[in-house]
């Protein structure tokens, strides 16, 4: 286990490659074949191709709101190559990646941000403990303590994943959820992605803390800041957390160091709060990038890039299409879920609203 | 004079009370260096520096909390709660807090801050962001809620709302936030609160609105007035301390009554409405007032919206129907 090597407290930061893709800690290289990195490079890459995709679905006005993932799939695609089948995902709204990886469809993302909710229900086996997009901040966390003292105490050895933002470690839901778990003990793994700005504010504005990790110290918890960038260093802390977790030793508090390279949501102008240079800093840090640098240097990469993008965007797009060409909406899907039991009065709004339509039918 | 959209109108409130009122401060989540997601507070950081215009870490309860402990020692805070939605984490300090400081200390602390943010749905937004929550904030004792419908109003409610010392709950809807626009006057004015607005004065049928209902509310009043019917349209524009007298009167002329709001409908403004006027025009009444409100469930996603959002074709079926009776 390598928290012992990183206290938050002395603000290290785990990192395997450099921003070439050369490996600057090779004792810590995680043990990965050449065939499961260029698999994860493939998983990273598709998840960029996917989103942008979305991005231009919304410009194209055939998808409302969508917020954009480019620049954080290192921590995505190493979060999912560490989970087992039964762990949990409780994401905030910036993981696509992880929840691909679970078994959610592109196509069930497009319905979701196209405004249906059956969109969050999941229809592959696989993804029947994701949460759904938690878009009221920072309340996923807590959900993630409980599920964590429930696996606990029905014996299971399940790990939960839940994810952050930045700004959400300024909520008292945050700090609650990381007393909470640790106190149970709970087998959580707790991710903040710390992307640089909640919206248009910066992390220098959310905290005076030397770094997000070290938020876990306080608590009496392990944490650990990695460099959320460099696929190989997101990689060993979330199997090295993971282990942690699994075999009773309490939760774990990931800071995942990113920049996000796209807009808060495709309703947000970056340009107003942040610079053209430091965006172009970042951009030497992309993931995706770094480590084509290691496959490149290594030899591995022996695929045809251009044509798995054509290849992944031709099934984004029929997915796409699925979801513009899904069911309309019916009147029901606004009733039907409320209650397991639905009450009268609710029954009685339904048919009166029938009625209204049937009236406007008649008019015309 | 000057051509203003609701945003304009509320950025130039507080704008004034920044200017004349240096205990005035701003703050919340992007509202500085942003100007907000809607861009109400677009210009005031950069005019009245980043003491009184600022941004908070993002933590809806410790902004509202913290405010009231600006309130309490000299200081006049309009914060932000970004989206109807987001405000909840907020609650306990309103609750528990916000709302009976004064009661709590008999009188010796007062509360004059304002709570704004945008409210209601149509504008196919994400979840969270469509929500009509004014019923939660009208029930609670010790809080003022405030609704308006057109910059001129927005405009001087705001001003009001800041300097009441009594805290304020400032709804706007955001989904007519751009979409009227109207010739407010620049200079300082202000509308008092507890005031409701006769819109258009008629005979048939008194139909009550607020917000970005009332828009739909004329929309419906074209085919009532094809229909000859006769429309008495009030605008409540505070919601607590509710206007009885106005309401009162005009069912008393009608003898009907016809509620239009976005929110959930049970246990809503309608039903105080409704209860108002049973207990003072009970013998005045012709028909059974009818609320047009949402149905008891979560606002929809975009695509569920158009069954859930209210149409003017609705409020004039249900016009027609009451007047009908």
């Amino acid at each position: 286990m390598i928290f012992k090597e990183f206290n938050p407290l002395d603000d290290k930061m785990l990192q395997i490659i450099d921003n070439d893709g050369k490996v600057i800690n090779p004792e810590l290289m995680p043990d990965l074949d050449d065939e499961t990195i260029v698999k994860a490079y493939k998983e990273m890459l598709f998840e960029r191709v996917a989103d942008e995709m979305a991005v231009s679905y919304q410009r194209q006005g055939r998808m409302y709101t969508f917020p954009p993932n480019q620049g954080q799939e290192a921590i995505h695609i190493a979060a999912g190559m560490n989970m087992k089948e039964n762990d949990w995902v409780a994401p905030a709204f910036r993981e696509m990646g992880v929840m691909l990886s679970r078994g959610v469809t592109m196509k069930e993302m497009f319905l979701y941000y196209n405004g249906n909710e059956q969109g969050s229900n999941f229809s592959d086996p696989r993804a029947k403990n994701v949460l759904p997009i938690a878009i009221s901040i920072g309340t996923q966390y807590q959900h993630a303590a409980g599920i964590g003292y429930s696996i606990k105490y029905q014996g299971l050895k399940d790990v939960v994943f839940p994810f952050i933002g930045d700004g959400g470690t300024s909520t008292g839901d945050f700090y609650e959820a990381l007393n909470f778990a640790t106190v149970w003990g709970a087998p959580v793994v707790f991710t903040i992605q710390n992307n640089q700005y909640a919206i248009s504010v910066p992390v220098s504005k959310q905290t005076k803390s030397i770094n997000l990790a070290v938020k876990s110290v306080a608590a009496g918890m392990t944490g650990i800041k990695v460099d959320g960038n460099d696929f190989f260093a997101m990689y060993l802390a979330y199997k090295d957390a993971a282990e942690h977790a699994r075999s009773g030793k309490g939760p774990v508090l990931i800071e995942a160091v990113t920049y996000r390279r796209g807009a808060h949501t495709t309703s947000d102008d970056p340009t107003k709060y942040r610079t053209k240079e430091e965006e172009d800093k970042w951009g030497l840090s992309d993931p995706l990038i770094r480590l084509k640098k290691y496959m490149d240097a290594k030899g591995i990469w022996k695929e045809n890039e251009k044509e798995l993008i054509a290849e992944k965007k031709k099934d984004v797009d029929k997915q796409f299409l699925e979801a513009e060409n899904f069911t309309p909406y019916p009147l029901s899907d606004v009733f039907d879920f409320m209650y397991v039991d639905m009450p009268d009065d609710l029954k009685r709004q339904k048919e009166e609203y029938e009625q209204f339509l049937t009236w406007k039918e008649n008019r015309k | 004079m000057s051509v203003m959209t609701l945003v304009k109108a509320i950025n130039n409130a507080l704008d004034i009370k920044l200017t004349e009122d240096k205990s005035v401060v701003v703050y919340g989540e992007d509202v500085g260096v942003e100007g907000g997601v809607f861009r109400v507070t677009e210009g005031l950081q950069i005019k009245h520096g980043v003491e009184r215009v600022f941004d908070s870490p993002l933590a809806e309860s410790a902004i509202v909390g913290t405010a009231l402990g600006m309130a309490i020692s000299g200081l006049r805070p309009v914060v932000e709660m970004q989206f109807d939605g987001f405000a909840y984490p907020a609650f306990n300090q309103i609750i528990s807090n916000v709302a009976r400081i004064h009661n709590r200390s008999r009188g010796r602390f007062k509360a004059p801050m304002v709570i704004r943010f945008p409210y209601g749905g149509g504008i196919n937004a994400l979840e969270h962001h469509s929500e009509s929550p004014e019923a939660l904030y009208s029930h609670i004792p010790g809080l003022k809620v405030v609704v308006p419908s057109t910059p001129h109003d927005a405009k001087g409610l705001l001003i009001a709302a800041i300097e009441s010392d009594d805290p304020v709950i400032f709804m706007e809807p955001k989904r007519i936030y751009r979409a009227i626009k109207q010739e407010v006057s620049d200079d300082k004015f202000s509308i008092p609160l507890g005031k409701a607005k006769v819109l258009n004065e008629g005979t048939d049928v008194t139909v009550i609105a607020f917000g970005a209902m009332i828009r739909e509310c004329q929309k419906a009043m074209v085919m009532t007035k094809e229909a000859g019917i006769s429309v008495e349209l009030i605008d409540l524009r505070t919601i607590y301390p509710i206007d009885k007298e106005t309401v009162i009167n005009s069912i008393k002329k009608t003898g009907r009554l016809v509620i239009v709001a976005e929110a959930t409908e049970s246990f809503s403004v309608g039903s105080e409405l409704i209860a108002i006027a049973n207990e003072g025009a009970f013998l005045h009444l012709e028909a059974p007032p009818r609320r047009v409100m949402g149905f008891d469930t979560i606002v929809p996603l975009a695509q569920g919206e158009k069954h859930y959002m209210i149409s003017p074709e609705q409020i004039f079926y249900e016009i027609e129907k009451t007047v009908k009776f």
